[in-house]
């Protein structure tokens, strides 16, 4: 280190290989740490994840969508969540490169539009089971207190109707508001070029490339 | 012993980083939504903070004095800072997954916090010794984690309290800052 400090060399020098050196040093530490360190992911668990709907509603038989995307990961039917719908199903049928099964009605059925729960307030005998059943924690409500639904909260899984004793439970559809409404997509291309085959007449060879 | 108390009080409450030096106020604007999240920022910074101002002290002393390039300061902690994060991320992820789901979101941000490039250029400024760089970075991270704490339980009960419209939102957050900033003055000459 004297050495260096007594040498020739100009103080530029100096710093690039002071701070070059640092940096190889750096670079070689997280790149051993990267190997070391490394840790084993399930990532087609984690994709599963991201295409269930995350409403937690337990409709499939599991505590929540990760057991659920855990499940579908060790070879569960994919058929088994309500919320998501059809879409889903076929999301995840896409990713998993297999036919698309239609929903299993046995685990409840898909709701045509996006639905909240509505308690009717006046026949709420605050006997605080839609609570209990409640996954999102949207109920709001003490014993022998009128109960009520935190709109934002709740996702629309169906689970408090079944368990009220007086049946004042509704799940209305939630319209469209300013806030939820989105801009509708175009169709993808291959949806448009399958419908170009309906077309009755036209002059344009077919896709398969024979001139009629 | 004495001393490091009073390094302690004094860059815990006296000179506290956020509210008196006004550093780091990025995440304490930021990450002060929920009291559940602040208390993991404040982890996760207290952690990279005092590990920084060790790795900081190290490289000043060893590295760039010898050499005479003090003036490569703040490149060089830079570069430090940002591979004590990653490091300290990947070894927390493997070790302990629980204290990564815990931590794991905000280590990445405090890269970015100037806080912990404050600390580790105010260590050498002051000519901390290593223990006292320790704790001044320790302490720094102490008092950036209270007031974080402090500041997002004030916005969860501002978050239901009855604010003028005009004011709701950020501009109440804004004037709570100021408001906490004025109180920790009073803190002033305390050592």
């Amino acid at each position: 280190m004297t050495e260096l400090l007594n040498s020739d060399f100009s103080p530029l020098i100096i710093a690039l290989f002071v701070l070059g050196g640092l940096a190889l040093v750096f670079g070689a530490i997280l790149g051993f740490a990267a190997v070391k360190y490394k840790v084993e992911g399930d990532p087609i668990v984690e994709q599963l994840d991201s295409l269930l709907p995350q409403t937690q509603c337990g409709q499939c038989g599991h505590p929540g969508c990760r057991p659920y995307a855990e499940g579908i990961a060790n070879g569960e039917e994919i058929n088994k969540c309500p919320p998501g719908g059809q879409e889903t199903i076929n999301a995840i049928a896409g990713l998993l490169g297999v036919d698309a099964p239609e929903l299993d009605a046995e685990h409840g059925t898909e709701a045509e539009l996006p639905t909240v729960a509505y308690i009717r307030e006046d026949e709420c005998i605050g006997c605080t089971k839609c609570i209990q059943a409640c996954p999102m924690d949207a109920i709001l409500g003490a014993a022998k207190q009128m109960h009520t639904v935190i709109v934002d909260e709740c996702t629309g899984c169906d689970l408090c109707v079944e368990p009220c004793p007086v049946d004042c439970i509704d799940m209305i559809e939630v319209g469209t508001t300013l806030r939820s409404w989105k801009w509708q997509l175009p169709e993808p291309l291959e949806k448009i070029s399958h419908m170009n085959e309906s077309i009755i007449a036209t002059d344009a060879p077919k896709a398969g490339g024979q001139a009629s | 012993m004495a001393e490091f108390a009073i390094i302690l009080v004094s860059t815990i409450l006296v000179n506290n980083f956020v509210l008196v030096q006004f550093l780091g106020l990025c995440p304490f604007m930021g990450v002060s939504n929920k009291l559940e999240t602040a208390i993991g920022m404040g982890g996760a910074t207290t952690f990279v903070l005092t590990l920084a101002s060790i790795c900081a002290y190290l490289v000043n002393t060893y590295l760039l004095a010898p050499f005479g390039l003090e003036y490569l300061r703040t490149i060089a902690f830079i570069l430090v800072i940002a591979v004590v994060v990653q490091f300290a991320k990947m070894f927390i992820e493997k070790t302990s997954p629980l204290l990564y789901r815990v931590l794991g979101v905000f280590l990445p941000l405090i890269t970015t916090n100037c806080a912990v490039l404050g600390v580790a250029l105010q260590n050498t400024n002051k000519a901390h010794n290593f223990i006292e760089s320790t704790f001044y970075g320790f302490g720094a991270a102490l008092g950036f984690s209270l007031v974080l704490v402090l500041f997002s339980a004030l916005r969860e009960r501002l978050a239901v309290a009855d604010v003028p419209e005009p004011f709701q939102g950020a501009a109440i957050a804004m004037i709570t800052a100021g408001l906490m900033s004025l109180a920790f003055m009073g803190f002033g000459g305390l050592v």
